[in-house]
This record gives C-alpha cells, sequence and structure tokens, in this order.
C-alpha cells in the first residue's frame, strides 16, 4: 500500500482530494473525493476506494456463490444467493444444449433446498443475474455444513492470499467452499475439526475488524487441538 | 399561526426558554446505530424528548411488482406514531398528517441515497415514534438517515435535520412542543452538512424575510450540531471497539 494508511470513514465524508481515480464506494464531489458507505479507506496508487463494513451481496460477475435453490420454472431454476436478486440457472446448462422440457425432469437433477456452488456469468443489473454450475469445483453440494457470515468479511476470512482459510483448513483438516456472498460450506472427516473450523469462522466474523486476527485465530485453534 | 394564549412563558426576560433553554440551543440529542437485529439497518434516536425508533431493510425485491423501477431502486419511508406516543390515544391507523411526514422525509433523503445502483429493488424505512414532543420529523429524518447508513445503502452524505422557528418575537432553535403550538413559525430543515445542500424545508407560521434569513442561518447552525452526533452514532457501532486494522 502507497500513500496514506486505511481511515475509517462514514458517507459524506472527504477521504481526499486532488488528482485521484474514485473507485468502489466513493463518489467526487467537486475536487474531493467522498465516501458513499461506513467503511475504511484506502488510497492505493492514484485510485481511492472504501472497504464496506456494511451492507449486502451485490452479484458481480465471475464471483463464487453459493446458492440454494428456492423454486424452478419449465426453463430455469431460481437460487437464493443471499443477494437482493436471485441468480437464474438455466436448465440447459445442467441438461445440456438439447433440453427439452417434456422430456428432462427438472426436478431429478436439482430440487427446491438444494445448495450449489455456482458462479455468476453475467450480473448486468437489467435482469436477475444468471448462473453456472458447470465448471471446476462447482455443482450440486451433498455434504457439509453451511455457516452464513456477512459478505463483507470474507475478503477476512481468506486472508492475504487465502492465508487464513488456509491455516484454518490445515489445522482442523477440513474443507471450506467459500461464497463471495457469505455463504460457506465446511466439510470434514472429524467432527471435531468441524467443530473448530465453524468456531474459527464465527470468531474471524465476530472480530473482523481487529488487527492481528490471524495470531487470534491461530491461538484458539492450537488451544484446543490437545 | 398567530400564537395561542397559554399561561407558558415561552421566553422570559433573561431569554431563556421555557424547557430552560437558550435560544440558539438545541435539546439534547443521543442517537444509537445498530439497535435491531432483524432489520438490515436501525438507529434509535432520543431529540429531547422525542424518543424514534428506525428499522430500514433492503435493498429488497419490490412488492407490489408494479412498483418496481427497472433503472433504479425506489425509496418507501413510513413514519408512524405509536398510540403512546402522544398525551390522548392516538389512532394508529395512518393519519393525514402522518402520510404527509412519510412523503416529505422520502423526499428528504431522495438526494443523499445511491439507488441508481440497485435497479428493480425497494429500500424501505419505518420510522416509528414512540414518543413525541414537537419536532418529530426532524428526528425522524435525523435517525432515518443514520440507520441507512447502518444498512449499508451507499449514500452522498448523511441527511441531519433540525429545526428552527418563532416564538415570543424572537429566532428560536429547535421548536419543541409548547413553543410549536404557542409560538408564531415553525421552519424545520433537513441538511446534507458536506454538500451544503438542504433537502427538506417547510413553513408554518409567518415570518418575514429578515427572520427567514436567520432562521434559515440558525437551523443550518443546528442541523451541524446534530450532524456529529449522527456521525458520533455511527463511529461508535463500527470503529467503536478493537484497533485499527
Amino acid at each position: 500500500m502507497s500513500g496514506e494508511r486505511k481511515r475509517h470513514v462514514i458517507p459524506g465524508e472527504v477521504i481526499t482530494s486532488g488528482s485521484y481515480r474514485a473507485e468502489q464506494n466513493t463518489i467526487q464531489v467537486g475536487d474531493n473525493i467522498v465516501s458513499t458507505i461506513v467503511g475504511l479507506s484506502d488510497v492505493h496508487d492514484g485510485s481511492v476506494r472504501v472497504i464496506p463494513l456494511t451492507g449486502g451481496y451485490l452479484p458481480k460477475d465471475d464471483d463464487l456463490v453459493i446458492g440454494k435453490i428456492s423454486s424452478h420454472s419449465s426453463l430455469s431454476w431460481t437460487a437464493d444467493i443471499n443477494s437482493c436478486y436471485v441468480g437464474m440457472l438455466p436448465a440447459s446448462d445442467v441438461f445440456g444444449r438439447d433440453y427439452s422440457s417434456s422430456s428432462d425432469d427438472m426436478t431429478a437433477k436439482l430440487a427446491k433446498g438444494d445448495l450449489i456452488a455456482a458462479r455468476i456469468v453475467n450480473a448486468d443489473m437489467t435482469r436477475d443475474p444468471l448462473i453456472t454450475i458447470s465448471g471446476r469445483e462447482l455443482g450440486k453440494i451433498d455434504s457439509g455444513e453451511l455457516v452464513k457470515i456477512s459478505p463483507n468479511k470474507v475478503p477476512r476470512l481468506i486472508g492475504k492470499r487465502g492465508s487464513m482459510i488456509q491455516m484454518i483448513e490445515s489445522s482442523t483438516n477440513s474443507q471450506v467452499t467459500i461464497g463471495q456472498n457469505g455463504l460457506l460450506v465446511v466439510s470434514s472427516e472429524d467432527p471435531n475439526g468441524l467443530l473448530k473450523a465453524i468456531q474459527a469462522i464465527e470468531l474471524i466474523e465476530e472480530q473482523a475488524h481487529v488487527a492481528n486476527l490471524t495470531d487470534q485465530v491461530n491461538e484458539m485453534l492450537e488451544s484446543k487441538s490437545e | 399561526m398567530g400564537g395561542r394564549d397559554t399561561d407558558i412563558v415561552l421566553l422570559d426576560e433573561n431569554g431563556i426558554r421555557c424547557d430552560g433553554r437558550k435560544v440558539n440551543e438545541t435539546r439534547k440529542v443521543t442517537i444509537k446505530a445498530g439497535v435491531l437485529k432483524n432489520a438490515n439497518g436501525s438507529a434509535y434516536i432520543e431529540f429531547g424528548d422525542n424518543k424514534i425508533l428506525v428499522g430500514v431493510y433492503g435493498p429488497r425485491d419490490v412488492h407490489p411488482k408494479h412498483m418496481s423501477d427497472t433503472d433504479t431502486g425506489i425509496l418507501r419511508c413510513r413514519y408512524h406514531m405509536a398510540p403512546f406516543s402522544v398525551g390522548e390515544r392516538k389512532n394508529p391507523a395512518p393519519s393525514r398528517r402522518e402520510v404527509e411526514i412519510s412523503k416529505v422525509i422520502k423526499e428528504a433523503l431522495e438526494p443523499a441515497v445511491m439507488l441508481k445502483e440497485f435497479p428493480r429493488t425497494a429500500v424501505d424505512v419505518y420510522m416509528e415514534v414512540l414518543q413525541a414532543d414537537g419536532g418529530t420529523r426532524c428526528a425522524a429524518l435525523t435517525g432515518a438517515s443514520v440507520a441507512l447508513a447502518d444498512a449499508g445503502i451507499p449514500m452522498r452524505d448523511l441527511v441531519a435535520g433540525c429545526a428552527a422557528g418563532k416564538a415570543a418575537d424572537a429566532v428560536i432553535l429547535d421548536v419543541n412542543n409548547e413553543e410549536d403550538q404557542a409560538g408564531q413559525a415553525d421552519l424545520p430543515i433537513g441538511y446534507m452538512p458536506n454538500l451544503k445542500k438542504i433537502t427538506l424545508l417547510q413553513l408554518d407560521g409567518v415570518l418575514t424575510p429578515e427572520e427567514y434569513k436567520q432562521c434559515i442561518e440558525i437551523g443550518i447552525d443546528g442541523c451541524n450540531q446534530v450532524y456529529e452526533i449522527q456521525k458520533k452514532a455511527l463511529q461508535d457501532k463500527f470503529f467503536g471497539s478493537g484497533e485499527k486494522q
């Protein structure tokens, strides 16, 4: 990070002025760059953004999300992706191009209440975001524990280059699928490991604003490993 | 509104008002953000003896569907007074006055919120007046903008509300219930302090052009004071504990 350190800002607060690019969650008012949200300001390489501390999930292209099938029509499923928009999963995505609504039974593949790991294909906001489950690590989720955290705390859970989540996974012997929408699926062979991984995630959710969180989580993971 | 006959001395010879304030002094304002678990954002505000609870939901699906706008999100506000908020029981059905206040608060918040980012959705703001003592529209507006920020709705600025007015021939700041009933004028102001823009301006009563100018001036000053408290409420909730990253 170059330039100023991160600062707590609220909507309307001037972050900086001068020739900067106003990026995520900021607007330009005259010469000033103003925050539009409660969060941490980040001035970096001539651009300014604010990392939000509150708010819901807005679908972005290529995001991995975890969704729950809420209903289906003859051509597509809709999935609750923990957002103000529902995910649209076209039937042709699952059955292939020669899908026919008369011969293929959609509920045989995905029924109401099923969990899926999906990727957002198109989120242009003019219609509901299109999602896909074809791809590596995507598809129906059969086992694991669903954990919900605030979508804003997902980057904190992942950590720098995945450091935090790798630490949790390796020390609890579990696998965590992280959806950018704040839904996670934790699975493990070892029930104790599963519980500990969930506790660690809950700790991160609670303490997301604290510095040196990694040490704290590490301590917690080790303390109960005897 | 020529002022009703009452026994109350609105302004004594020392320039002290009926509740002990000076002419340019606001009542004590306290705000707490994030008080409700089930709403996406919330705030509780005490503005003197006014007590108001605000809950914000959204952005979320619009029902009925025909209200949704494909270009932008919509803002819906409901200002409501609890039956026990005033001396004599208030009928809980929305009155003409409540419909009006809901509308003006919605219009006062609209310049601040940036709903273009959420087309086809709605943001709902519910303001519940638990106790009323004059100036509830400003207090509700102030609380609503804190609750919106708490919900993470992008906003150009917070909106602070404070009324100015005239009682006993003097220009006063933050009109209370007695001054509203027996005074000569009431001028509620909604103001975006960083953008320096007025979003709500109503006038009940008669003011000379000079008095009007004075009212605007001290009203904006009052809004700036209220803004500092709004700011503190949000800082306390989000940055209150723990170290900075």
